[in-house]
């Protein structure tokens, strides 16, 4: 018996038809619990009055509320979880283990580290924030790189001197807030687990301009990156160029990670998370880059909603998101454990 | 498909970090035919296939396909002509046997062309020249090695290459599947000419299975040629440190090796 080609392509075609209809319907999520967390607040307003304000029309209450408050919040929350959920899978597919993602490794703490020194101790704002927090970012990405390297990268050593560097960075975070009087437990929370209140215009364009130079950048790199799972001389037997893909990844996916932690703190484990949700719902047969940032914004914008609505007290949207996560990692060290240690 | 290429190393030197693993190593491989390497644990057999596929750059010396150095030829041109199947691949949990498989059309691709008719068809004739047809929508993780092994030799084959490069493809297997698997690269040897270059660990495989021998002894050429003018006492004693007798294997007429050690072996025939 042979295989006809049909029968390939029959096979193909109908992986295919899912991943575009998974990534249609995740699309489809995060623009409805977008919509929705337009609505739902203190007062209700309808899609007709919101579709206004966003027309620019002056409604009365609706203008100030949604289109100063809840438009800004949900949009950085969409487009910071994008971006979270995208680099986090960039990390995890490259370095091949679920927990190789950047806020398990440190560089979303060098990254919140550093902009909590540019706002408390150097009085920055936006931009030179921004430029912190990545520069914190990539420093850290090359020093773990560094310090774990010989005779090539070992996942475990790299995710083990990660988490050191993390749980140092994290320190240092909480010494700068503890030294800054005036600021309130609100604007600690930001750089500790996260946080969307005082979500502005000007943070929204900046990641929003983030992910239109650097998403394209990384999206190029998909195919690569997708090739790198099956280990890296694979790839290069199969004409992946390793090292360049590594450096226009890393670079790629820390600045987006980095932008969005400066304007929203490191919101927990939404990075660590969306990869490894993306890969369950839509398999092997393509590139998770895509998928992940959306669960990535569906995540965030539903954990916000959570946390704002859901109990008598608001929480900001990491401690939901670390709620989600941290039982995650518990399973995954957990069944690591089982494997007898190899990640 | 032809058989023309050459491949061919000059004076290679190679190693990792402070080490130095082949000193000075010069060979020719056979186009069209089947090379087996042979040598003892850590003789640098899997550093010499690593740098004849361009993953590990030479300290002196070259690699050279058909006149050029493999470690300056663009990666995707170099992985339509040659092929590499590393000792251990990785397989992405829960990926398919056609997924796995169609990943080898990597270097025919372009950055953002389509999946094209080629592709299909050569994903194609893999699933069939391996028998994995019916495994197609499997995933990799469930397979037993044998399978697994398979799989990863079809997703090789996708690529296409007229050189194709295994580092000890029958680890792992049990003697039934070795054999399988040998006689499936031999098939496509001598069906579409490919040129196989692998290591393998175990002596009498590899004499049985290559037409070319090579044997390496502390990152040096000890003797390359004929299975039957390589596999000789001196050889085992050089390369492995180990006393032996070799007969002509009367199934295939190649040369038989076997180990005399301390215990089980008649006294008249201690060395």
């Amino acid at each position: 018996m042979t295989t006809t080609p049909q029968a390939v392509v029959h096979n193909r075609v109908r992986r295919s038809r899912r991943r575009v209809l998974v990534i249609g319907v995740l699309a489809i999520l995060v623009v409805a619990v977008y919509v929705v967390s337009l609505m739902v607040g203190e007062t209700f307003y309808t899609l007709s009055e919101i579709w206004r304000v966003v027309l620019g029309e002056t409604v009365p209450g609706a203008s100030f509320t949604v289109g100063e408050l809840r438009l800004p919040r949900a949009t950085l929350a969409a487009l910071a979880g994008f971006c979270f959920g995208i680099g986090g899978v960039t990390f995890q597919t490259m370095l091949r283990n679920p927990l190789a993602s950047p806020d398990v490794i440190g560089i979303t703490s060098g990254a919140s580290a550093a902009a909590a020194f540019a706002i408390v101790v150097l009085g920055l704002t936006e931009t030179g924030v921004s430029v912190f927090a990545i520069v914190a970012g990539l420093g850290v990405a090359i020093v773990v790189y560094t310090l774990s390297f010989r005779d090539g990268v070992a996942g475990t050593r790299l995710i083990l001197i990660g988490i050191g560097i993390a749980a140092m960075l994290d320190s240092a975070t909480a010494y700068v807030l503890s030294q800054a009087a005036q600021w309130d437990l609100q604007q600690a929370q930001r750089w500790l687990t996260g946080s969307l209140n005082g979500a502005t215009w000007d943070e929204t364009l900046q990641v929003a301009l983030a992910l239109l130079v650097l998403g394209p950048l990384l999206l190029g790199q998909a195919r690569n990156l997708f090739m790198l799972q099956l280990g890296d001389d694979t790839a290069a037997a199969l004409g992946v160029r390793l090292e360049r893909t590594r450096i226009v990844v890393i670079v790629a996916a820390v600045g987006l990670l980095a932008f969005a932690t400066a304007a929203t703190g490191p919101i927990a484990f939404v990075a660590f998370l969306s990869g490894p949700i993306a890969a369950r719902i839509i398999g092997s047969a393509g590139s998770l880059l895509v998928p992940s940032g959306l669960v990535g914004a569906l995540l965030v914008l539903g954990a916000d909603l959570i946390g704002q609505y859901a109990f008598d007290t608001r929480y900001p949207v990491g401690v939901v998101t670390g709620v989600l996560g941290a039982p995650y990692l518990v399973y995954l060290l957990i069944r690591t454990n089982r494997a007898g240690g190899s990640l | 498909m032809t058989a023309t290429h050459t491949l061919l190393v000059e004076s290679l030197k190679l190693g990792y970090g402070d080490r130095t693993v082949i000193e000075s190593l010069d060979l020719a491989v056979p186009p069209g035919r089947i090379t087996a390497i042979v040598g003892a644990n850590a003789c640098g057999k899997s550093t010499l296939l690593r740098s004849m596929s361009r993953l590990l750059a030479p300290r002196h010396g070259h690699v050279l396909l058909d006149g050029r150095e493999v470690h300056k030829m663009p990666a995707k041109e170099l992985a339509r002509t040659l092929g590499l199947l590393p000792q251990s691949p990785i397989a992405p949990e829960g990926i398919t046997v056609a997924d796995l498989i169609g990943r080898g059309r990597n270097p025919h691709q372009r950055l953002l062309s389509r999946w094209s008719r080629e592709d299909d068809e050569a994903v194609a004739a893999a699933l069939d020249a391996t028998h994995t047809a019916d495994l197609a929508d499997r995933p990799v993780d469930e397979l037993s090695g044998g399978q697994r092994q398979r799989v990863w030799i079809a997703m090789a084959l996708a690529q296409q290459t007229d050189l194709l490069l295994l580092d000890e493809p029958t680890t792992f297997l049990d003697v039934s599947h070795q054999v399988e698997v040998l006689d499936l690269l031999t098939d496509l040897n001598r069906n579409r000419g490919t040129t196989i270059v692998m290591v393998l660990h175990d002596l009498n495989m590899a004499a049985r299975y290559s037409d070319h021998l090579i044997a390496l002894a502390d990152g040096k050429l000890h003797a390359a040629g004929d299975p039957a003018s390589v596999l000789t006492e001196d050889c085992v004693r050089a390369v492995f440190g180990l006393d032996s007798q070799v007969i002509t294997d009367p199934t295939s007429g190649k040369p038989l090796m076997l180990p005399l050690g301390r215990h089980h072996v008649e006294s008249s025939r201690m060395a």
